[in-house]
């Protein structure tokens, strides 16, 4: 038997707005709680909702950027249920008319293949508050900071059969809404996070199996290990004659497993029907057309124009156009260096491995663009090697300062004063009495590889400060004038 | 002193008669003494109002008082009111102290007004004769073994046996314009959207509609310019113009076209308050008003369709009642679902818990189609009802209520005997229209009122046409025996 996973995601992104969809509380992270919960958050009587139209722009930034139907009349409806960080006992969402319908997004999969999934809807809708269980014994505590932060939440079609597939689509995304500077995709602080419906079929099958829903997950990874594992439970199950049961699921990221939150026969009813406090959202031509001309580059447009403009290798361009703010760096690195490929280089390795390490977000970096680009003017004009700039990156790292500065400080400044060059090289080639004997009786062509090894040993005498170019220059003629 | 008009107190003040704390202070003195035969004030604002009254007096000393400057008058316990109880009647916010001002509060502590007190209701606004109030029914002051109607039952007792010389009271299905018909002073419910619903504590969102209870129709025009207005806290206000509402109210009403529906004279009218209504209908041909009959042919669809859209909205808008945050909370809740059933058990009415549980019902999964859509439909006929008819005449007349006010205890069993009480006030509410009910009569020593509706907006018009009425008649100036 073959099985076949069928998968489709709600993920939910935090919109940037200064302000809560529907107050003029601060949507920033961090606050002390309930300091950022004003009248209208804490659902006081009387208190009514005003729509934030920032959010709006921004949901119809995503619709567009997804290539999606606009909807230019859409509803907010109340979804009704108790929990004690659900201030009104209702969240106010876009059940029957989105802002967002039908559009798709392309993904590109690790074997170079590109994959077409469906965007079924995108709406708005408020953030709850948090319940915090473990603070005060006896008792649970309420934060409702985040009780109305703008929600978009972006529905797939469950159009992809792995997780690899579905690991892609979020990353996609992920890629577009940060470009569009709509979500800052910070999804340790749950800015981003993905619900993951499930299910196997056998292969060949019409019929869709019966799904469970793994909620909250806010990382690449995790998304992956959630499905690969909540595949294996359901054709495991299936295959021990058993039947998945229809629930919502959580995954436990320290044990990387799923496990049971509730079923669907104990699910509410929501009772949804439209706000009466906030009237329809009505948009027409020209207020999309304004949208779509403040649109920003889209990752894929700016992949391709990495490609066309810079010479960059398809790798290499989808990944600095897949974060905005990456592909923003690299470009003012690009340029400052004028050599893309150089940039490229350095931004996906010296700098992309401090960050992995540090767990530094690109927005974060210690060393700014600007910085990283005037380093690597200095091994374009050879005021150092590639070797010294990698020390010079690690102290700029560090401890801050421009390129410049450090070289100075330092005194890694590159040798190119050809006198001081030749003087090492005599003493190189002095000291290496048996290498010298060697190289003078190679073969011709065997002898420029040989000269390796004095320019190790002269770039190890002048503490790697000697001009790379120089060196060989004066290293062969000195050698070939000994054969 | 406390049969002077709003108009006439404003005169007084402004010629120095006596001041707004003598005033304020006199009308506090009777409150003391003659409420408890009322019940009409649920809390009285002594210290508040002297303060408001002194300031007032200085700003009449200065020179910079408004047309409101320093005129008593009693908010309706619904609107909030910062640092003092808003209890809307229920014992779920007997604890509440609201932190905020209702904007409504906000426009009469501007415009110089000084609030006695808050006035008894029905509990979160719901019922038509006041009996539901937490604590305790308010009494019509024409016969204290009768209802004064409801929900602003308080308001309009208060203002009958004059210990407020106007208040604010609240229209979601008649509201206003059946207790001030029930205790023969004048009401006026605005059309929706003209007064800001923000810190009036919603019953049912799409319907509720603040507005002035007073003396007179020149009163109510004093009233309506301080409370009208767009408010950008409230989404369904609307922003138009405020024009002043005192200055049409002498307009002739030479070729005023009146349209009598016939479904408003149908055989369970009360004979004798048809009596009346026609006589009123008599004065305005004297006055040189033409009428004639129409047709709203949905009249008797308003009743079923009000109690599935006010119950579905109230379901929700009364969600946030939880016992978390504010108001009451149970006893010793052993978990999260004993907190929620037993605060709200035991913190809400039987009328109020009534109409949670039919809205929940009519918005339940698999019967919101056939309640909750199809009492949309209807309200939709009745607005096209109304636009029909109000494109041939200028203004419909009728009588406000079927019955005369009837005796504490008589319908409380027979709660759709109850409902019917509003079924000729109701319709507009669905149709968002404004509408007056002015006195015209008395039936076995209980008053009658005259409804007279406009078209969206037409409040000036209405002021104009009961204000000649007025002046033609003086029913609106009898007071209760002994008062």
């Amino acid at each position: 038997m073959e099985w076949e996973a069928v998968i489709g995601l709600e993920i939910h992104a935090q919109l940037a707005t200064k302000s809560k969809i529907f107050s003029g509380a601060s949507t920033a992270f961090g606050a002390e709680p309930n300091t950022q919960a004003c009248a209208v958050d804490l659902a006081l009587p009387g208190t009514l909702p005003v729509f934030n139209e920032e959010a709006l722009r921004m949901a119809v930034k995503f619709g567009l950027a997804v290539d999606a139907e606009i909807g230019r009349k859409s509803v907010f409806d109340r979804k009704n249920y108790f929990y004690p960080d659900l201030p009104k006992g209702y969240q106010t969402s876009q059940l029957f008319h989105p802002i967002v319908g039908v559009g798709h997004i392309d993904i590109t999969l690790e074997d170079g293949s590109e994959k077409r999934i469906g965007v079924t809807r995108a709406h708005l809708e408020e953030d709850a508050g948090k319940s915090i269980h473990d603070e005060f014994p006896g008792m649970s505590g309420i934060d409702l900071n985040r009780a109305g932060t703008p929600l978009l939440e972006i529905v797939s079609e469950p159009d992809m059969r792995s997780a690899e597939e579905a690991v892609a689509y979020v990353r996609k995304i992920h890629s577009i809404v940060t470009s569009l500077g709509i979500c800052d995709g910070n999804m340790a602080e749950g800015s981003f996070r993905c619900d993951c419906n499930v299910s196997v079929r056998l292969k060949g099958e019409e019929e869709f199996g019966t799904r469970t829903e793994t909620k909250n997950i806010n990382s690449f990874r995790f998304i992956e290990k959630a499905i690969i594992g909540e595949i294996e439970r359901q054709i495991d199950l299936l295959e021990d004659g058993g039947r998945v049961v229809q629930e919502t699921r959580l995954y436990d990221a320290d044990k990387d497993e799923t496990r049971s939150m509730r079923s669907k026969e104990e699910a509410n009813d929501y009772r949804y029907f439209p706000c009466p406090d906030l009237l329809p959202i009505e948009i027409d031509d020209s207020y999309i057309d304004a949208v779509r001309d403040s649109l920003p580059e889209l990752p894929d447009a700016r992949k391709a124009r990495f490609i066309e403009e810079y010479k960059l290798s398809d790798y290499d361009a989808m990944v600095l156009s897949g974060d905005r703010n990456l592909a923003d760096y690299f470009e003012t690195v690009a340029k400052a260096a004028n050599d893309a490929k150089l940039a490229a280089n350095w931004v996906m390795g010296e700098l992309s491995k401090l960050l992995n390490q540090n767990d530094t977000d690109i927005k974060d970096s210690p060393v700014s663009a600007e910085q990283l680009g005037g380093l690597l003017e200095r091994i374009k004009d050879n005021t150092i090697s590639g070797k010294i700039a990698k020390q010079v990156f690690e102290v700029m790292w560090n401890e801050g300062g421009t390129a410049d500065e450090i070289i100075e400080a330092k005194g890694l400044k590159q040798v190119t004063d050809s006198g001081a060059i030749e003087k090492i090289v005599d003493d190189v080639i002095a000291n290496s009495g048996p290498q010298v004997e060697q190289y003078i009786n190679a073969e011709p062509d065997k002898r420029g590889k040989m000269i390796g090894f004095f320019m190790g040993q002269v770039m190890k005498a002048s503490q790697g400060k000697a001009n790379p170019g120089q060196v060989q220059g004066v290293l062969k003629k000195k050698l070939d004038a000994l054969v | 002193m406390f049969d002077k008009t709003l108009a006439e107190l404003a005169q007084g003040l402004k010629s120095g008669d006596f001041s707004s704390v003598e005033l304020t202070q006199a009308y506090l003195n009777r409150i003391k003494a003659e409420d408890e035969k009322y019940n009409s004030y649920i809390t009285v604002t002594e210290e508040q109002a002297l303060a408001q009254a002194k300031a007032a007096d200085e700003a009449i000393a200065a020179g910079t008082a408004g047309a409101f400057t320093g005129l008593p008058f009693a908010h309706k316990d619904i609107f909030c009111t910062q640092g003092v109880r808003t209890s809307c009647a229920s014992k779920m916010l007997d604890n509440f102290i609201s932190p905020y001002n209702a904007t409504v509060v906000e426009k009469f502590n501007a415009a110089g007004g000084v609030m006695l007190g808050k006035t008894n209701m029905d509990e979160f606004a719901m019922g038509s004769s006041n009996e539901s109030s937490f604590y305790g029914a308010a009494k019509n002051p024409w016969n204290t073994e009768c209802v004064p109607g409801g929900s602003s039952g308080g308001s309009a007792a208060a203002v009958a046996a004059q210990l407020a010389p106007a208040a604010t009271g609240t229209d979601t299905g008649g509201s206003i314009r059946q207790p001030a018909a029930l205790c023969g002073i004048t009401g006026l419910k605005p059309t929706y959207g003209r007064v800001s619903r923000f810190g009036m504590i919603a019953f049912a969102s799409s319907l509720d509609q603040g507005g002035p209870m007073t003396k007179t129709a020149e009163d109510a025009a004093m009233m309506l310019n301080v409370m009208a207005g767009f408010d950008k806290h409230d989404s369904t206000s609307v922003d138009r113009a405020v024009p002043d509402y005192t200055a049409d109210l002498n307009k002739p009403l030479d070729g005023l076209k009146i349209g009598l529906p016939k479904e408003f004279f149908m055989d369970d009218l009360d004979s004798e308050i048809a009596e009346r209504t026609q006589a009123a209908i008599k004065e305005f041909e004297k006055l040189g008003a033409t009428v004639k009959e129409v047709s709203l042919p949905n009249t008797a669809l308003s009743i079923p369709a009000y109690y599935i859209i006010a119950p579905a909205e109230a379901s929700s808008n009364l969600s946030r009642f939880d016992g978390v945050r504010y108001g009451y909370r149970c006893e010793n809740p052993v978990d999260l679902e004993d907190l929620y059933k037993r605060s709200r058990g035991e913190g809400f009415g039987a009328e109020v818990k009534r109409r949670i549980m039919i809205g929940a019902y009519a918005l339940s999964e698999g019967f919101y189609d056939a309640y909750y859509n199809k009492a949309q439909q209807i309200r939709r006929l009745i607005r096209d009802d109304f636009a029909k008819v109000l494109s041939e005449v200028d203004v419909i007349m009728g009588p406000t209520t079927p019955h005369p006010a009837f005796k504490i205890g008589e319908k409380t069993s027979d709660p759709v005997a109850m409902y019917m009480e509003d079924i000729f006030t109701i319709s507009l509410n669905l149709a968002g229209l404004p509408g007056m009910s002015v006195p015209c009569g008395t039936v076995n020593g209980l008053p009658t009122g005259l409804q007279i509706i406009g078209d969206y907006f037409a409040e000036q018009k209405l002021l104009n046409v009961a204000h000649q009425f007025q002046l033609a008649t003086d029913w609106h100036t009898q007071s209760p025996q002994g008062i």
